[in-house]
């Protein structure tokens, strides 16, 4: 039940009540704006984590990756071994005129070499610009925050489960492997603990 | 003071007002529409909340190319923005602001010239529709030929209501025959004359002559530069016309609580803002009525309700002079 035109004056009411509150807008030139830790800008390059295994050329949907490298090769590890060779990096660049920050390179990239950047003022005059060379893309690299952190109650991180498994493993390991070279010791030390008689009496 | 100068001297504020008046409408139509919309509105033309916005918008319409379309009635087409443009200039000049003929120009008939100039800047809509030679802006004139048939009305019988309860067709005279009761017993004609004025106005949400999303800019289409600014302010002029004149004939112009004699002005100019700014107000608010809603509402609402404000006034007054 409501009077004609009872909506008609709700809606003033809700127009009035807007303009008494503040506004919402952003002063962006005047005002940086706070960003989300997972904002989507530009992609950052660690170079040092990159193989140069084109997976993430290969798998771009909008091959706006340029990757060129070549092998050279590094002298054996151990004397008499092989000789192994090794990808180095010579040209990295993403042209952001045709990337569509799908994030799908960032996603397939094995050794943690790419990063979404929040970075997002970088428009350019020409076109052609917009491609960004590996010195460009290590700059926004540093731009890349840290991660947020965890969930207090998070399962816990892959990397640091297996860590810690690989690490409980070698423990294991190490403890047997003392245990098993004090066992050693005994059978070998055995006439001189004949002397001790307080130390050896309840094993034999 | 001869009467030359005094005449001047009169021209000259009105001209002045014209001038000023409107700018202020259309900045705080910006900024009211902005935060009733969450937004800031223009902040950085003249520093101080971008107060300077519509001189910045005066000064890039005049750098702009003045285009006149190869097909169109090249006269008619250049003069329809001073057509539209001009008539709420001529009104300004009989619209009183003040008690002591504070007043470009007392006219006996005053509200008889005052409607009649106001139906003349819609001409100003229909002969750019027609001399653009253009579909859209030839369906944007048919549209405002249909709204001024259907609003002008309306219009008029609802000022008549309050001719006949001052019994005068002096807008001064109206004024001084106004009481505080009035407002209650004219409250209906007042709220038909502001709406069909709104829609001469061709103002949202009767805007469907002028609808951009439907058939572009209307009957503004093929207009650029100046000539299309002259249309704009003279959309402003109108809101400018509209509110004073509402303000004087149904809410007393300069009769206010105190200060009748040397305030009367500020009343006038307050109930005008105040008028302004629910124009303002509706804008933001209510979405563009369709064609058909358009006329449905001005035929089967605004006139039966006008009627009845002026059988209503008949009423009351032969009671009052029996």
């Amino acid at each position: 039940m409501s009077f004609p035109g009872s909506g008609l004056a709700k809606g003033l009411a809700v127009t009035l009540r807007t303009m008494t509150k503040r506004s919402v807008t952003a002063q962006y030139p005047d005002a940086q704006p706070d960003l989300a830790p997972r904002t989507r800008g530009v992609i950052g390059l660690f170079e040092e984590n990159c193989t140069v295994c084109m997976l993430c050329a290969r798998e771009c949907p909008d091959w706006c990756i340029y990757i060129d490298s070549h092998k050279e090769t590094v002298p054996p590890a151990a004397p008499g071994g092989r000789e192994r060779s090794r990808n180095v990096l010579d040209r990295f660049a993403i042209d952001f005129a045709l990337c569509m920050y799908c994030g799908i390179c960032i996603e397939v990239c094995p050794f943690d070499a790419l990063f979404w950047s929040p970075e997002f003022e970088y428009a350019e005059t020409d076109i052609r610009e917009l491609t960004h060379e590996r010195d460009k893309l290590r700059e926004w690299m540093w731009t890349v925050p840290e991660p947020p952190a965890l969930d207090p109650a998070a399962e816990e991180p892959k990397e640091l489960a297996a860590a810690r498994k690989a690490a409980d493993k070698l423990a294991a390991q190490q403890q047997a492997d003392a245990e098993a070279a004090r066992a050693a010791d005994r059978t070998e030390g055995q006439p001189a603990d004949q002397d001790r008689p307080d130390t050896s009496g309840e094993g034999t | 003071m001869s009467d030359a100068l005094d005449i001047a001297l009169r021209l000259a504020a009105v001209f002045v007002v014209f001038l000023v008046f409107p700018l202020v409408i259309g900045q705080t139509e910006h900024k009211v529409m902005a935060h009733m919309q969450g937004r800031l509105g223009p902040m950085y033309a003249g520093g101080f909340h971008g107060w300077a916005q519509l001189v910045a918008d005066g000064v890039k319409f005049a750098q702009k190319e003045d285009i006149v379309p190869a097909g169109a009635d090249r006269r008619i087409f250049q003069l329809a923005p001073a057509v539209a443009l001009l008539p709420y200039l001529l009104v300004l000049v009989a619209i009183p602001i003040g008690p002591h003929n504070a007043v470009g120009q007392a006219l006996d008939a005053g509200i008889f010239f005052v409607l009649a100039v106001m139906g003349v800047g819609v001409l100003g809509s229909l002969m750019a529709g027609w001399a653009s030679a253009n579909k859209f802006s030839l369906l944007g004139g048919l549209r405002t030929a249909a709204q001024l048939l259907a609003y002008e009305l309306p219009m008029l019988l609802a000022a008549a209501s309050v001719a006949m309860a001052a019994g005068t067709l002096s807008l001064p005279g109206i004024v001084e025959a106004f009481h505080w009761w009035w407002v209650p017993w004219q409250i209906v004609g007042g709220v038909v004359f502001f709406t069909a004025g709104l829609a001469e106005l061709q103002r949202p949400p009767f805007d469907m002559p002028v609808a951009d999303s439907e058939i572009i800019f209307g009957a503004y289409t093929e207009y650029t530069g100046l000539r299309f600014a002259l249309f704009l302010l003279a959309e402003y002029a109108g809101i400018l016309v509209l509110c004073a004149l509402t303000s004087v004939l149904f809410l007393g112009g300069w009769h206010g609580p105190f200060g009748a004699d040397g305030l009367g002005w500020l009343w006038t100019l307050v109930k005008t803002a105040i008028l302004a700014f629910g124009v303002i107000w509706l804008r933001v608010t209510y979405p563009r009525l369709r064609e058909d809603q358009l006329q449905k509402l001005a035929w089967t609402v605004l006139i039966p309700l006008s009627l009845a404000q002026i059988a209503l006034t008949g009423v009351v007054k032969v009671v009052i002079s029996s």
